[in-house]
């Protein structure tokens, strides 16, 4: 029985590692950047090295940072961490269904499902035969060993990297494109999509960089509500995907 | 701040962050069917999401000023273009970060 069990194991890895490869080269700059910075603001890297391992998502822990600098503020603290947090509701919501089933490994699914391993363990098609509690359990934990070694790297060495990296970050970004377009090139209708992009576009140029994801949502769930009846259609029309 | 205020700090900005990822997990328990609307809401978040990650990504790019956000543009059609072509995650992803490395570095 242990001999299966590790079978299924290896071949969820052996699914699940190629997935990542972009985030272990995003997550490694972003990683070690927001190591030197705590350690340019005055930290040790055991700071880092902790943050990384319990709150494990990227834009919060920058955040967290200048908290860390400033007066003890534990109420603003809390609130500050849900409402930059807030987007992960909705990964939740769209991941319910997927999620059952797992397990042991639901808790862990959860606590770690940054942007990066929702976007993959959303979007990815996970070959015939193999284990998709597997699968995702992988994705996660090699994506937070990722972020938690570029964190304490960056840590340690503090300073003393210097080749030029100037835009790698952007690596993120592309990932999220290609991502997204195969979402699209997926839906026969982009009702939800074309929603996503254009609410979001508009938000930040009303509410600007730093406040613009919490009215983003709310809009999307105000328009995704208003026009259940076509999307939901559109939805069970289906994909050009045979699946 | 003294330590023990930093390891409060930090608690909380895990328990924030644990708030918004368990919420829908607790309200929804996998014992009970989901209401309908949150199925629905479910099957339709996905794209508005990524959609708006990729705006996420790109909030900070200013295109009033700077090099006007054409650095990103470029890069973002490279990708579109490579993956178009290919169909390679990792080809297109690779291929359009290069492109902006280079166009950060040597161009703008």
């Amino acid at each position: 029985m242990k001999g299966h069990k590790e079978k299924k194991s290896a071949a969820a890895l052996k699914a699940a590692f190629p997935q990542t490869i972009p985030i272990l080269a995003g997550f490694l700059f972003l990683g070690i950047t927001y190591g030197i910075y705590m350690n340019a603001s005055g930290f040790s890297f055991i700071y880092p090295m902790i943050m990384s391992l319990v709150i494990f998502g990227g834009s919060l822990e920058f955040v967290a940072v200048q908290m860390l600098l400033s007066v003890f503020a534990p109420l603003q603290t809390l609130l500050m961490s849900v409402m930059i947090q807030a987007r992960h509701l909705f990964y939740g919501i769209a991941m319910l269904d997927k999620f059952k089933g797992t397990g042991w490994k639901k808790p862990y699914l959860i606590f770690g499902m940054c942007d990066e391993s929702f976007s993959i363990n959303c979007s990815a098609k996970i070959p015939e035969g193999v284990d998709k509690g597997w699968f995702m359990l992988w994705v996660t934990a090699l994506n937070q060993l990722y972020w938690f070694s570029g964190a304490t790297i960056g840590g340690l060495l503090g300073s003393l990297i210097t080749f030029n990296t100037e835009g790698l970050d952007f690596v993120m970004t592309a990932m999220f494109v290609v991502i997204f377009l195969d979402q699209w090139l997926k839906e026969r209708r982009h009702y939800t999509a074309l929603i996503g992009v254009s609410v979001s576009a508009a938000c930040l140029l009303i509410f600007g960089a730093d406040s613009f994801m919490v009215p983003t949502m709310a809009c999307i769930l105000c328009l995704l509500t208003v026009f259940r009846k076509p999307i939901a259609k559109s939805l069970e029309e289906g994909s050009d995907d045979p699946k | 701040m003294t330590l023990s205020q930093q390891i409060v700090t930090i608690a909380l900005c895990a328990a924030g962050t644990m708030l918004t990822r368990f919420l829908p997990f607790l309200i929804f328990s996998s014992k009970k069917p989901t209401p309908k609307y949150v199925q629905y809401l479910g099957k339709a978040l996905p794209a508005a999401i990524f959609g708006m990650l990729v705006v996420y990504c790109l909030k900070n790019v200013n295109v009033f000023a700077g090099s006007h956000g054409l650095p990103e543009l470029i890069s973002i059609v490279i990708v579109i273009a490579l993956h178009l072509w290919k169909r390679q995650m990792l080809l297109s992803v690779a291929g359009g970060t290069v492109c902006y490395m280079l166009l950060v570095q040597f161009v703008f």
